[in-house]
C-alpha cells in the first residue's frame, strides 16, 4: 500500500470561463460570468501495473481527466505527480512520452493520408527510440505486440477493420514506450465480438509489459472483467474508490449503487429494479449544495444538503464520498421491505 | 393463430448495379411480429438489421432499395404501395425511434411543435388541442415540468430527455408498430435505464408492438418476447429471448453469447469470434458464417442451410446445429 503510485493527482480543478465575449464581459446579467467547473478536486492514484478503471456518466468529467492527465489540456490547479515527482505544467518531449492515450474512435483517431509503416516510423525516431536502421524491426515488433501482421506495415487506416484500428492506434501509443496508457472508451465504439479480443489484449499488455492503464468506460460489464480497480466519476468528482469485486458486491455510495442497478443483465430473471435513478445528472454550471449527488438520492438527509463529504475511507482499499456510507446497506434492505 | 401485425417474407433489400449482379445486403429474410410482441433483432455493424428496418419505414438510404419479397402490414402489402397512401401508415399505424436524437429532431423547431406536428396532420386536431397532447404524452413519458420543456429547443435537452421527446413524438398518434433503432446506444446507463422503462410501460398501456434493433444483448434480454440474431444479411437464430439465450442452436448465436461480457459472472472467460464477417460484394456460397465457425463441415461451403424448427417457436439455420448442441447437452 504503501508503494509510491506511478500517477497521483490531488485536489484537481478545471474550471472552463464561458461569455468572454465584450458584449458579455459588460453585461451586468450573472448567468454571463458563468464558469464551469469540469473536475471540482479530484483525488486519484494509479498504482504500478494495474488496470484502473474510471466510469461515470456523460459530463462527470472522465474525458476531461483524461486529458490532463496525458497533458493535452492543463488543469486549472491542483497537484499531478509522476512516480511521486512533479509532473511540469509544460512536459518535455520526454515527460510527454512516459504517458500515452489510445482515444474512443479508431475511425478518426489514425491520419487516414499515413500508412501504419511511415505513423511508426516518424514517432520511433523522432523520440529517438530506436536507430533509423532498426526502425522496421521495431515496427514489426510493435505490430505483432499488438496481433498484427509485418505486411499492415505499407497498409492505410482505410483498409482496417474497426478492431484492427484500434489495435493500430494501441501500437501507436506503445511505440514510444510509455509506462502509462489512458485508454478513453476504447471499445465503445467496437462489434461485441470484437470488444473481447481488444480487451484481451489490454489485459496482455498489462501482464506482460507491467503497462499501468487508466480504462475510462461507461459499460460496467466490461470493467468488471477487466479491471482491478475501480473510480466512480459524479459531476467533476471521484464519490467511491475500491477493488473491483469489493466495489461490485459492496457499494457504499448511492450513485454507485444506482449504476449497478441499471446495468443490463443477461440472465432471465436478474432483472434488478430496486434502485432506480430519476433525473438527469444536474448541469456543472449549477452544481448542488451539500453532497452534489442529494437532489437524485432516495436517502438524501438535510445534512446531506449542506456537508460536501470529502473521500473517506469506509474499509481498507475501500473510499466513499456518502456521508450514510455505514448505513447504505441497511437504509437498501429497508426500502426493500417498504415495497 | 391470428394474422401478424407485420409480416415480412423473402425481404431481399441490395443495390442494383448496372451490368453486373445486384449487391445484396439483406437475403430473403423472413419474420412475423405477432400484436403486442416485443420482437428484437440482433446482430454486428453491417448485418443489415438497421436496412431491415428501414425498409419497413420506407426510409431506406438513397440506391438502396428493396429487390423482392414482400412486407405486409395488417394483411397490407407495403412493398408497391403507392408512396402517398404508404406515407399516410407512418404516424398513426407505424412510427420510428432513432438511435440518435439530436438529428432526427429539427432544432429550429420547439419540441412541444414538434411533437404536435403529428396529431395535426393525422388525427385532424386543432392547434390547441394538439398542443394539449404534446405536454400530455412529454408527461407520459416522464419529461418533468412538461408545459415549460414543451416551449424548449432540442439542443436545450439533455440526451435522455431528447430520447424521451422521440418516444413522445412517435407514441403521439397511437402507433401499433413502433420501430426502434439502437433507441439507447447514445445514452448513459442511468438513463438508458430509464428510457427502456418508459418504452416498455408505454408501449404496454396502448399494446403495441415493437420491432427492436440493438447490439447489445442484455438490452434485448430486458426488453423483447421474441429475438432474431441477424448475420450477413440472414437470419441465423430466432425464437423466445429466454430460450435462445439460455440454449442457443447456432454457433454464431452462441459465439456472440459468449463474447459479451455479462455482470452476473465476472469470471467468465470471453470468447470472441475469430475472423471478420463477409465481404457483401462478394458473399460467399454456402453459409455466411462458415468462414469463421469452428464447427464448419463441407457441406457449410457449398449450400445455404435451411432454416429448421429445432424446438417449437425455436428457428436455427445450421446444417450441424444438432450435433453441436444435443451432442454437447447429452
Amino acid at each position: 500500500m504503501t508503494e509510491t503510485p506511478v500517477l497521483r493527482v490531488a485536489n484537481i480543478t478545471k474550471t472552463y470561463h464561458l461569455g468572454s465575449t465584450l458584449i458579455d464581459k459588460l453585461s451586468r446579467d450573472p448567468n454571463k460570468h458563468s464558469s464551469l467547473r469540469a473536475l471540482d478536486g479530484v483525488d486519484l492514484r494509479l498504482n504500478k501495473g494495474e488496470i484502473l478503471a474510471l466510469v461515470g456518466e456523460s459530463g462527470s468529467g472522465k474525458s476531461t481527466l483524461a486529458k490532463i492527465l496525458v497533458g493535452s489540456s492543463t488543469a486549472t490547479s491542483g497537484e499531478l505527480d509522476y512516480h511521486g515527482n512533479p509532473m511540469p505544467t509544460h512536459r518535455s518531449k520526454d515527460a510527454s512520452r512516459r504517458i500515452q492515450m489510445v482515444f474512443q474512435d479508431p475511425y478518426s483517431s489514425l491520419n487516414p493520408r499515413i500508412s501504419v509503416g511511415s505513423m511508426l516510423k516518424e514517432l520511433l525516431l523522432l523520440h529517438k527510440i530506436v536507430p533509423r536502421g532498426e526502425v522496421k524491426k521495431e515496427s514489426i515488433r510493435l505490430l505483432n505486440l499488438v496481433g498484427l501482421e509485418e505486411d499492415a506495415l505499407d497498409a492505410y487506416p482505410s483498409q482496417f477493420s474497426g478492431g484492427q484500428r484500434q489495435r493500430i492506434a494501441i501500437a501507436r501509443a506503445l511505440a514510444v514506450r510509455p509506462d502509462i496508457l489512458i485508454a478513453d472508451e476504447p471499445v465503445s465504439a467496437l462489434d461485441v465480438s470484437v470488444q473481447a479480443t481488444i480487451l484481451e489484449l489490454f489485459a496482455q499488455l498489462q501482464r506482460d509489459l507491467g503497462l499501468s492503464i487508466l480504462f475510462v468506460a461507461h459499460n460496467l460489464a466490461v470493467v468488471q472483467h477487466l479491471s482491478q480497480r475501480v473510480a466512480v466519476m459524479y459531476l467533476g468528482r471521484i464519490v467511491e474508490v475500491a477493488d473491483t469485486a469489493e466495489l461490485f458486491s459492496n457499494p457504499r455510495h448511492p450513485y454507485t449503487r444506482a449504476l449497478i442497478d441499471s446495468i443490463p443483465r443477461m440472465a432471465a430473471g436478474s432483472v434488478n429494479d430496486e434502485f432506480v435513478l430519476e433525473g438527469d445528472p444536474p448541469s456543472p454550471f449549477n452544481v448542488p449544495s451539500g453532497c452534489r449527488f442529494n437532489p437524485r438520492c432516495p436517502y438524501a438527509t438535510d445534512a446531506c444538503r449542506e456537508i460536501d463529504p470529502a473521500l473517506a475511507t469506509v474499509a481498507p482499499g475501500h473510499e466513499s464520498a456518502c456521508i450514510r456510507a455505514d448505513e447504505l446497506n441497511e437504509l437498501a434492505a429497508a426500502g426493500t421491505k417498504n415495497n | 393463430m391470428a394474422t401478424p401485425l407485420l409480416s415480412v417474407s423473402s425481404l431481399t433489400i441490395g443495390i442494383r448495379r448496372k451490368g453486373q449482379p445486384d449487391t445484396v445486403i439483406v437475403d430473403s429474410l423472413s419474420f412475423d411480429i405477432q400484436k403486442g410482441e416485443r420482437f428484437g433483432i440482433v446482430g454486428e455493424s453491417g448485418s443489415g438489421k438497421s436496412l431491415t428496418l428501414r425498409a419497413i419505414a420506407d426510409l431506406l438510404p438513397k440506391g438502396v432499395e428493396v429487390l423482392s419479397g414482400s412486407i405486409r402490414y395488417d394483411g397490407a402489402e407495403l412493398i408497391g404501395m403507392p408512396a402517398a397512401q404508404r406515407r399516410k401508415l407512418m404516424g398513426p399505424e407505424i412510427a420510428m425511434i432513432f438511435q440518435e436524437p439530436m438529428t432526427a429532431l429539427n432544432p429550429v423547431v420547439r419540441v412541444g411543435e414538434q411533437i404536435a406536428e403529428g396529431p395535426r396532420r393525422y388525427l385532424g386536431l386543432s392547434k390547441q388541442a394538439a398542443a394539449e397532447l404534446a405536454i400530455e404524452m412529454m408527461a407520459k413519458t416522464g419529461i418533468p415540468d412538461p408545459a415549460r420543456r414543451a416551449r424548449a429547443y432540442p439542443h436545450e435537452l439533455s440526451g435522455g430527455l431528447r430520447q424521451r421527446i422521440m418516444i413522445a413524438m412517435a407514441l403521439s398518434c397511437g402507433p401499433k408498430l413502433l420501430l426502434c433503432d439502437e433507441p439507447t446506444t447514445a445514452l448513459d446507463v442511468t438513463v438508458q435505464h430509464q428510457v427502456l422503462r418508459v418504452l416498455e410501460e408505454l408501449c404496454a398501456d396502448s399494446g403495441a408492438s415493437l420491432a427492436f434493433v440493438t447490439h447489445d444483448l442484455a438490452v434485448v434480454n430486458q426488453t423483447c418476447t421474441d429475438l432474431a440474431v441477424m448475420y450477413a444479411g440472414h437470419i441465423v437464430e430466432s425464437g423466445r429471448v429466454a430460450e435462445v439465450f439460455s440454449d442457443p442452436r447456432h454457433p454464431y448465436t452462441k459465439g456472440l453469447l459468449d463474447s459479451a461480457p455479462d455482470f452476473d459472472q465476472p469470471d467468465r472467460e470471453l470468447v470472441s469470434i475469430p475472423g471478420f464477417p463477409p465481404n457483401l460484394a462478394a458473399r460467399p456460397s454456402g453459409c455466411p458464417f462458415a468462414p469463421r465457425c469452428q464447427f464448419a463441415v463441407e457441406a457449410c461451403t457449398t449450400a445455404m442451410p435451411p432454416t429448421d424448427e429445432v424446438a417449437p417457436g425455436h428457428f436455427a439455420a445450421c446444417f450441424e446445429s444438432a450435433r453441436i448442441f444435443e451432442g454437447a447437452a447429452a
